[in-house]
């Protein structure tokens, strides 16, 4: 048999190349674990800390309909990162140990967070910039080789695009209003355009990780490529809202049919990375605080539930989902 | 840091009735009750069902992707399983 002179590793990379999805509890490399292990947690951890920048401003925003809207956006991202841990854990990684990683300072979360929500017009930058470049991200994730994140991201991307829309909204809203709430939009976008630009990670040929993660289709774009789709998509919709994109040396390519724009500063993203961003120190001890600070009702919690269980008091006396119930159902 | 995780929960959702539950996901509760509540609250922010069901996973079994072929195959080449295995005259109707 021809197969049978193929190694697993080549067998795996085969049922990559045939587009076949790969499930927890089949053979992967050990490197592919790792990798997504590293990736989908660093996602989760993303969503998480992300809800702190947007959190703050909950209590302030200017009206009862934004509040609503935001609590629920933010929501949406304390779910989108469980569904990315509970991806995580299918291989193999616990979730205590993911959060321990964090607490530590072991684990990166995407360096935008660590950017501080000034006024309320950060808010509306964060939905239609922040959110507009993890809905890029996202799209080509919910086609990843392995299922569950695959999963998990087309449960993402289905809540995303809200979150997108809110954000322009309020930055329109800001636009058509006083002079000093356009003001306010465009101060707010020149803090975040660059920062932006850098969730796409460091650039191709500083990204060592790439061609093995495109080879096994956990990605399905560079980071580049993701970047100048991002700029050819927001251009449009900041002269749309009458604002300028802080960037001298953006220009229409009609060659390439896109944006020509200028370097991002790589010194300022390594600095973030490394933990010297304005806001790593609080983000951090926000998270930290929370998982301390709510160890008791977690221990509580389990206790409460042992006790019933030696007493053996059924959850739902007369609910719809008693064990009895189930067959016929 | 507390010692033990809550233990993990499959999560089965039926997204309306006539439908069958759907396996979405996972989540940690500390019982059942919570794994629901959690459940609604992870699964369910936009409608997407009208029943719930919770499993530890620990009493979930699985069949072994090593083995899938051989437990498998014995379907492969029972092909007069399918009726488009059968020739039908074509003035029968009806069948
Ligand atoms: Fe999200
Ligand atoms: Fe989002």
């Amino acid at each position: 048999m021809e197969t049978a002179e193929l190694t697993q590793e080549e067998l795996f990379q085969q049922r990559i190349d045939a587009d076949q999805r790969i499930e927890p509890k089949d053979w992967m490399p050990d490197a592919y674990r790792k990798t997504l292990i590293r990736q989908i947690s660093q996602h989760a951890h993303s969503e998480i800390v992300g809800m702190l920048p947007e959190g703050n401003w909950i209590t302030r925003a200017p009206s009862l309909k934004r509040k609503s809207i935001l609590l629920a956006k933010v929501q949406d991202e304390a779910g989108h990162g469980l569904y990315l841990y509970s991806a995580a854990e299918t291989l193999g990684a616990s979730r205590d140990q993911m959060l321990a990683d964090l607490h530590a300072g072991k684990a990166k979360y995407s360096s935008i967070f660590n950017y501080p929500t000034l006024s309320w017009a950060d808010i509306g930058c964060v939905g239609w910039l922040v959110d507009g470049a993890a809905i890029l991200n996202q799209v080509p994730l919910c086609r990843t080789s392995f299922g569950p994140y695959a999963r998990a991201m087309v449960r993402v991307c289905k809540e995303e695009s809200f979150h997108q829309r809110q954000g322009f909204e309020i930055m329109q809203t800001l636009c058509e209003g006083a002079p000093e709430q356009k003001a306010m939009a465009q101060e707010a976008l020149n803090r975040w355009w660059w920062p932006t630009l850098m969730m796409f990670g460091p650039k191709d040929d500083e990204s060592p990780n790439t061609a093995r993660s495109m080879q096994w289709r956990i990605k399905r774009f560079t980071n580049d490529e993701l970047r100048q789709k991002f700029v050819d998509m927001m251009v449009p919709q900041a002269e749309f809202l009458g604002l300028t994109v802080p960037d001298l040396a953006l220009q229409w390519n009609e060659t390439k049919q896109g944006y020509d724009f200028g370097e991002v500063n790589w010194e300022e993203f390594w600095q973030v990375v490394n933990g010297n961003g304005l806001c790593n120190h609080d983000r951090l001890q926000a998270r930290v605080d929370a998982w301390e600070e709510g160890a008791w009702v977690r221990e509580a919690a389990l206790a409460h539930a042992e006790k019933r269980r030696q007493r053996q008091e059924p959850i739902h006396k007369s609910g719809p989902t008693r064990k009895a119930e189930l067959p016929q159902d | 840091m507390s010692q033990s995780e809550w233990p993990l929960w499959e999560v089965f959702i039926r997204s309306k009735q006539g439908l069958d539950h759907k396996h979405v996901g996972s989540l940690h509760a500390a019982d059942a009750a919570m794994a629901i509540q959690n459940a609604r609250d992870v699964y369910t922010r936009r409608m997407e069902g009208v029943s719930i069901w919770v499993v530890e996973s620990r009493h979930i079994h699985a069949s072994n992707p090593d083995d899938a072929a051989a437990f498998f195959d014995p379907a492969n080449d029972k092909v007069y399983r399918h009726p488009t295995f059968y020739q039908v005259p074509d003035s029968i109707k009806h069948m």
